[in-house]
């Protein structure tokens, strides 16, 4: 992979150059023939040219053609982000038979025509790049992409609509999956969704059969109440390990006959349930829902007789066990267990969590019973819900008015600024089944009505007709106290009604409020552990907003559903299929090309100093305690260059960006003209 | 501990009572207070609005004497309070407003380098001095009061720098540390009407009375408060009040009145007769206050 060709000793440099008029988007602010011509006379130079488009066929060939005519043995194109096309030229100079590093972009569209008004000086700084790279690519060395084999099976992290989908699509290609899911049960939010916009089916008979099927599918490894501890390794080799928490129930064992809930000492529920959101209660030993997959129950040690303080004490007359019988599922003594495994790509889909309308005290979230989140009204109206459906208050009583007050924790500077997406949406399917189970009047405040998806907005007029209010306005406080005898014992929703323009004030006996969709508490971390990025708001980052929307900056690693952003189940449906196919173009292609601008230690001067180490965000770089030098494993290194420039004696070097090729483009950018 | 202590125009006037409990109170606590030579007047609200640019350069000479001196500035006034906060905000956020304050002062040989900490009272007793030392204080429990505790705007907007915006809690934390039973207030940041008693009369009375009728319906036997404005107006106007909308009499003390008490300091001396509507208290015969001072450790 080393040097090849040194241009001091293995002769004439033939340079050829080619600038792209990429129509009027370079040329318009560039004067193209003029760089061209002013290339022409540099030294090494053998050829210059500018064309209309040089990533077109007629480009390409012409390179090819020029490579085999005139003997070129180095070719700059300037023209867009390397980002686009250098893939493209890499390609072309090597059909021509020169190795593809012999080619070196320069970009003057991103960097130059696009951002720039005077068409002199981008002209002048087109010509100072060229110069920059016709200097620097007689210093080109030939390097080979090396092929990484992949391994065929799959970690998916996060068993809600996303991961499930994810896993499924995989499994049903032959792929085995590893799906691993820190609750209980798989089902994620959705599976706490009563009914789904726009078209109102019910959320629990459109998801279940997907989870049945994923803890039926023979490809399919579930380890639900398991968490990812550990991820190693590189594209297409990750050693993965998972913490499978005790849910002192045997898995294999547990049939999901729940005798042994109703034999629990406990003969009532008592423990806020919080699948229910805590609306509802459970007992020590419980199946999270009736739907839960894997249909497997487990004991909560905080509460249960058998244990104190979660230590296991013996002290309980134990007749869950023998309701158990000789299924002998209910193991006290299990503890938690570690596996290790290996995949060769990672979909991460570990959701979203709901913002804390706690945090807006304006609004009364945790101060007035009869304030509530979305999520809890989910379960309200919900037929297996707490109340069976029944639209029935904290306090007992039935709501006549009810508030919905929308964009609680989105689009506000104070708490976070973007969108949710999905609020405006879900408000209006509340509004419609409170409407439907309770009767009452029903208020939604608004700031604007954002119903963009198929069949959306259509949605929107059918509750304009059903008679539901809507009031535009940014609500500033949900109050208790009264001005008027009617607006005594109601909770008061203040608003400044933007379209009547005055402030109002509504009285009404329940609030819910929809709250936006925040990262998870974790999500540093987790971003941490599968190295990835996250944008300024938390989210996992993509590659490219448009272009790469499911992958993330480490190769092997895809995104899924809403822990890259706030989104709706169509869209995170689409995208945990785009992810699933992303693993598939590498699992079946059985290896991956890795780019040569690795960095690598010159043993012989490496003091050993282990500075690198630990500034490698990769990892990357290990210490050899035999030799006392350090290593790089060039599979995992992202050519970032970090390492080069903080090691003291200039023992690391990096691939394409070697010292005399640094040096050389340096130099010629300041060269004069 | 020791403060640079800057009274502003209110307590030595409208709001002396303010100043005439706050001081042998913090002198109780130990808390020295000197009072900034050749203070002037901070602008207050109204100077802002007719020209930014000259009420901060009126601030910040108070705020460059004081950095002058050293130490903390201490500005119990809400109007005050926010006024030099806001004029230390500008000086930092805006280079045109620092070129024309660091311009004025020059005229007069100051000059200010944007760090003393202007700090209100509440913001010391609570995270300085803690409720630990003041519980230790008190002599005289304020079993059984019911108070509503009235914040005010300034305080807390636009800046909050101690407390929450739109739930304060450092005064209800202070008035239950001293024994009293803090009301649950849902007005505690709402508008006085500030000037508007004085302006748009008719719309300023009406402030008042939502005040003091929700305060009055809460069953408090008094509102404490923060700002010599707020006082003013929630003690001023009941008879107006009362003509209009009926009789809503509840009197409007500061906190630090009720501090005094409940430290066992002479009633006299702080200054209770200043009010309109009168404040008066006793403890319940039937809890014995050595009782509660316990119950409430």
């Amino acid at each position: 992979m080393k040097v090849a060709m040194n241009p001091q000793r293995d002769g004439e440099i033939r340079v050829g150059f080619y600038i792209c008029h990429c129509g009027h988007n370079i040329a318009a602010m560039v004067d193209c023939p003029a760089v061209a011509r002013y290339a022409e006379k540099l030294p090494g130079v053998v050829l210059s040219r500018d064309y209309k488009y040089m990533c077109s066929d007629p480009g390409q060939e012409l390179i090819q053609r020029d490579i085999r005519e005139f003997g070129l043995n180095r070719v700059v194109v300037a023209s867009c982000s390397p980002l686009l096309h250098e893939h493209t030229f890499r390609a072309a100079t090597e059909a021509a038979g020169l190795n593809p590093f012999f080619f070196h972009m320069v970009n003057v569209r991103e960097h130059n025509s696009w951002v720039h008004t005077d068409r002199h000086e981008a002209t002048e700084k087109a010509k100072a790049l060229a110069r920059a790279a016709i200097a620097r690519v007689a210093h080109h060395r030939a390097l080979e992409v090396k092929k990484v084999p992949i391994h065929p099976d799959v970690l998916v992290v996060g068993g809600g609509i996303a991961g499930i989908h994810a896993a499924l699509t995989l499994a049903k290609a032959g792929k085995k999956v590893y799906l691993v899911e820190r609750e209980p049960s798989i089902g994620g939010h959705m599976a706490k969704f009563d009914k789904t916009f726009p078209t109102l089916d019910c959320a629990a008979c459109i998801l279940t059969p997907k989870m049945s099927e994923v803890g039926t599918h023979e490809n399919i490894t579930l380890w639900s109440y398991s968490e990812v501890t550990k991820v190693e390794g590189y594209v297409g080799n990750y050693t993965v390990t998972v913490r499978r928490k005790a849910r002192y129930v045997n898995e294999d064992l547990c049939t999901g006959c729940q005798e042994c809930i109703s034999n629990c000492v406990y003969k009532e529920p008592k423990f806020p349930d919080r699948f229910n959101e805590g609306l509802g209660k459970r007992k020590p030993i419980f199946i999270p829902f009736p739907q839960a997959t894997p249909q497997v129950v487990l004991i909560d040690p905080e509460v249960c007789l058998n244990f104190k303080r979660g230590q296991l004490t013996d002290k309980c007359k134990k007749t869950c066990v023998e309701a158990c019988g000789d299924k002998k599922a209910i193991d006290f003594t299990q503890k938690e267990e570690t596996r290790e495994i290996r995949v060769g790509t990672i979909i991460v889909a570990t959701g979203f969590k709901t913002f804390d309308a706690s945090r807006i005290p304006q609004y009364g979230y945790g101060v007035f019973p009869n304030v509530y989140t979305a999520l809890e009204v989910e379960r309200l109206v919900n037929a297996s819900g707490p109340t069976g459906g029944e639209v029935v208050l904290r306090d007992g009583s039935h709501p006549q008015a009810i508030g919905v007050i929308h964009c609680v924790g989105s689009r506000d500077n104070k708490t976070n600024r973007w969108c949710s997406r999905v609020c405006c949406m879900y408000s209006l399917k509340l509004a419609h089944l409170l409407k439907e189970h309770s009767h009452a009047e029903v208020y939604n405040f608004y700031i604007d009505m954002r119903t963009p998806g198929k069949s959306y907005e259509e949605f929107y007029d059918k509750l304009l007709t059903e008679g539901v209010h809507f009031i535009r306005g940014r609500v500033g406080e949900v109050t208790d106290w009264a001005m008027t005898p009617e607006e005594e014992g109601k909770l008061v929703i203040r608003v400044e009604d933007t379209l009547a323009g005055f402030v109002r004030r509504i009285p009404v006996d329940m609030v819910v409020l929809s709250t936006g969709l925040e990262p998870q508490a974790d999500a540093q971390a987790v971003r941490r552990m599968f190295n990835m990025s996250c944008g300024s708001e938390g989210f996992f980052l993509e590659r490219h907003p448009k272009l790469a929307p499911v992958n993330t900056f480490t190769d092997g690693v895809f995104l899924a559903g809403a822990c890259q952003g706030p989104r709706d189940i169509p869209d995170t449906v689409a995208q945990a299929g785009a992810a699933a196919a992303e693993a598939l173009v590498l699992i079946d292609k059985g290896f991956v090309e890795q780019e040569p601008n690795t960095a690598f230690v010159l043993e012989q001067e490496c003091s050993g100093c282990k500075s690198c180490v630990p500034l490698c965000p990769y990892t990357a770089i290990t210490f050899d305690e035999a030799k006392g030098k350090a290593t790089i494993n060039e599979a995992l290194c992202k050519g970032c260059g970090t390492c080069v420039a903080s090691c003291p004696s200039g023992s690391i070097v990096q691939h394409l960006f070697e010292d005399d090729e640094v040096f050389s483009e340096i130099a010629g950018i300041l060269a004069p003209t | 501990m020791k403060y640079c202590y800057f009274p502003g125009c209110s307590l030595k006037g409208l709001g002396r009572a303010y100043e005439e409990s706050l001081l042998p109170v913090m002198a109780h606590l130990g808390i020295q207070l000197e009072e900034l030579a050749d203070w002037n007047c901070c602008g207050a609200t109204a100077y802002m609005a007719v020209d930014e640019a000259k009420a901060c350069v009126l601030a910040a000479r108070n705020l460059a004497l004081a950095e002058k001196h050293g130490g903390q500035l201490l500005a119990p006034c809400a109007a005050c309070y926010l006024v030099l906060n806001k004029t230390k905000h500008y000086f930092h956020d805006y280079p045109e407003m620092k070129r024309k304050i660091d311009h004025a002062l020059s005229a007069v040989g100051l000059k200010y380098a944007g760090d003393t900490p202007v700090r209100h009272p509440l913001d010391i007793l609570l995270n300085d001095v803690g409720l630990d030392a003041i519980r230790q204080k008190v002599r005289r429990p304020l079993a059984g009061l019911k108070v509503a505790p009235y914040y005010g705007c300034q305080i807390v907007r636009p800046y909050a720098t101690f407390d929450d915006q739109y739930n304060p809690t450092t005064m209800d934390r202070l008035l239950e540390a001293l024994g009293a039973s803090v009301i649950r207030y849902p007005l505690k940041t709402k508008c006085c009407g500030g000037s508007l008693t004085g302006t748009v009369h008719e719309a300023g009375i009406r402030m008042v009375y939502i005040l003091l009728n929700e305060a009055r319906k809460r069953g408090a036997h008094c509102l404490a408060t923060v700002c010599p404005l707020c006082q003013f107006n929630l003690d001023a106007y009941h008879a107006q009040v009362t003509r209009r909308y009926g009789n809503v009499v509840v009197p409007t003390v500061y906190f630090s009145q009720l501090m005094g008490l409940a430290f066992g300091l002479p009633e006299a001396d702080l200054a209770f007769k200043r009010a309109a509507v009168p404040f008066s208290w006793r403890p319940p015969p039937a809890r014995a206050p050595q009782a509660s001072v316990a119950a409430s450790k």
